[in-house]
């Protein structure tokens, strides 16, 4: 889907000296001159797993906006899913590592704020594996959202993951990571993690 | 801009300031939020509390790395780690002691319905496509953040007569810090004119219907908003208690500038 209006753009990379990044030195860099395209760096980026949701990888979590070239430098636009996620250095050092480790020698990867992260983004593949893993998956944003005069919170049912039952109920509205609540299902007495919608 | 009394000049000046003072509000407070890690009162609030306090951070994280681009500084970690107390920007209502668990919820609440509002108005105004879409994304965890406080509010002052007792205390004790976020200085004015700011005063109405409704569903009192409120915090002057948390919060930084995670 993504990949439909992106032109095949050839990038020639230079021998050039690189500029380097923190903590690495120049003769870290593997040298390489080839073509390659957009499509190519962005099926690259989808082998960069996301390590708090191991089942998803950071394309189809939305995480990655963009990929162009600026010159002779691919840059890699992504956007927090959540302000304070501390995964976020974590996936911004798997990608560096990744283009790295095809090869590619200068590029950057820059956090973008314009757009903001929604799960929305998240593709429908992704919500099913989700839900395979055990996370029930989020529902789309409610954008008529009258929050002041719906202060007690959504009200919509979470079906359980593990039996689908919707005999579920809220525990609270942070779970173990930014972007999860927990629920707990009267159906088969499991407690389970909900993705929530933002 | 690192002196209490400067006032910005230009646009870029007036949008760091305004950067500056948003982000100190939620370094500290989500700082006073941290010191709850692993001492809630059960499971669920600890890593609520820890959730809140990490977003927070990262809200000032996002807003100090803006300021250090347009400055052109290296990284943000000089406005959190390298500043004293007389040049941080926070109302003295976010550095208080993170006092019991009630002391926390009352101001997390009082808080999270100013940026409430405080957000929503910035959204409308700002020009600025960077520092607009940071607002977005933060404004959606902010709602998170009031809702969560404001049933605890409703629990604890609906609750038993102790948990009413305490929590009523707490406004009592806290309201006189209320003020301050309504204040409005030089800088703030600067920065209202090159739209980078919005007037607050023009929410306080709004920001007290649901403050007033929420006390009053919780069967609590609503303090008089007409007492003393402490004021000049924005301008540098503190309580005592930033300097002790700065002490904490810095100490390693300074202690050991080019330490890294290995």
């Amino acid at each position: 889907m993504r990949y439909e209006n992106s032109i095949l753009t050839t990038l020639k990379l230079s021998d050039s000296e690189t500029p380097t990044p923190r903590g690495l030195r120049t003769q870290d860099y593997m040298k390489t001159d080839q073509t390659i395209s957009k499509q190519k760096i962005w099926s690259w980026l989808e082998e960069v797993i996301d390590p708090e949701i191991p089942v998803l990888n950071v394309v189809e979590m939305g995480i990655v906006r963009d990929v162009r070239f600026e010159d002779d430098k691919v840059v890699v636009k992504i956007t927090p899913t959540y302000s304070g996620c501390p995964a976020m250095n974590a996936i911004e050092m798997e990608i560096d590592k990744k283009l790295r480790e095809k090869g590619i020698e200068k590029f950057k990867v820059k956090t973008d704020f314009k757009e903001s992260w929604t799960t929305d983004w998240m593709t429908d593949h992704a919500k099913v594996k989700l839900k395979e893993y055990g996370i029930a998956p989020p529902t789309e944003t409610d954008s008529s959202d009258d929050f002041l005069t719906n202060l007690k919170g959504s009200q919509k049912i979470i079906p359980c993951p593990f039996c689908d039952s919707m005999d579920t109920k809220l525990q609270s509205e942070f779970g173990s990571t930014a972007c999860k609540s927990l629920y707990y299902c009267d159906g088969c007495n499991q407690p389970f993690e909900h993705f929530k919608c933002i | 801009m690192s002196t209490f009394d400067t006032i910005p000049q230009t646009k870029q000046e007036a949008l760091v300031e305004t950067l500056l003072r948003l982000a100190d509000d939620r370094l500290i407070h989500g700082h006073r939020l941290s010191e709850w890690a692993g001492h809630g009162p059960e499971l669920e609030e600890d890593l609520a509390l820890a959730n809140v306090a990490l977003d927070m951070i990262g809200h000032a994280a996002s807003l100090y790395s803006y300021a250090a681009e347009l400055e052109g500084k290296d990284d943000e970690d000089h406005y959190a780690y390298f500043r004293d107390d007389i040049d941080f920007k926070n109302i003295a209502m976010v550095e208080l002691p993170k006092g019991d668990f009630g002391f926390t919820i009352a101001r997390q609440f009082l808080f999270s319905a100013f940026s409430y509002f405080l957000y929503q108005k910035l959204i409308d105004t700002v020009e600025d496509e960077q520092f607009n879409g940071m607002l977005q994304k933060h404004f959606k965890e902010i709602k998170y953040h009031l809702r969560h406080s404001r049933e605890w509010v409703l629990r604890l002052g609906d609750g038993t007569e102790e948990s009413h007792r305490r929590i009523q205390d707490t406004f009592d004790e806290i309201w006189m810090y209320t003020g301050e976020l309504f204040d409005l200085d030089d800088a703030d004015r600067e920065a209202i004119k090159q739209n980078v700011f919005v007037d607050v005063t023009e929410f306080k109405g709004e920001w007290k219907e649901l403050v007033n409704s929420t006390l009053e569903e919780a069967t609590l009192t609503v303090p008089d908003y007409d007492q003393y409120m402490f004021s000049g915090s924005r301008q540098g002057r503190h309580t005592e208690h930033l300097g002790h948390l700065l002490a904490q919060m810095q100490f390693l930084r300074r202690s050991y500038p080019d330490a890294e995670w290995k």
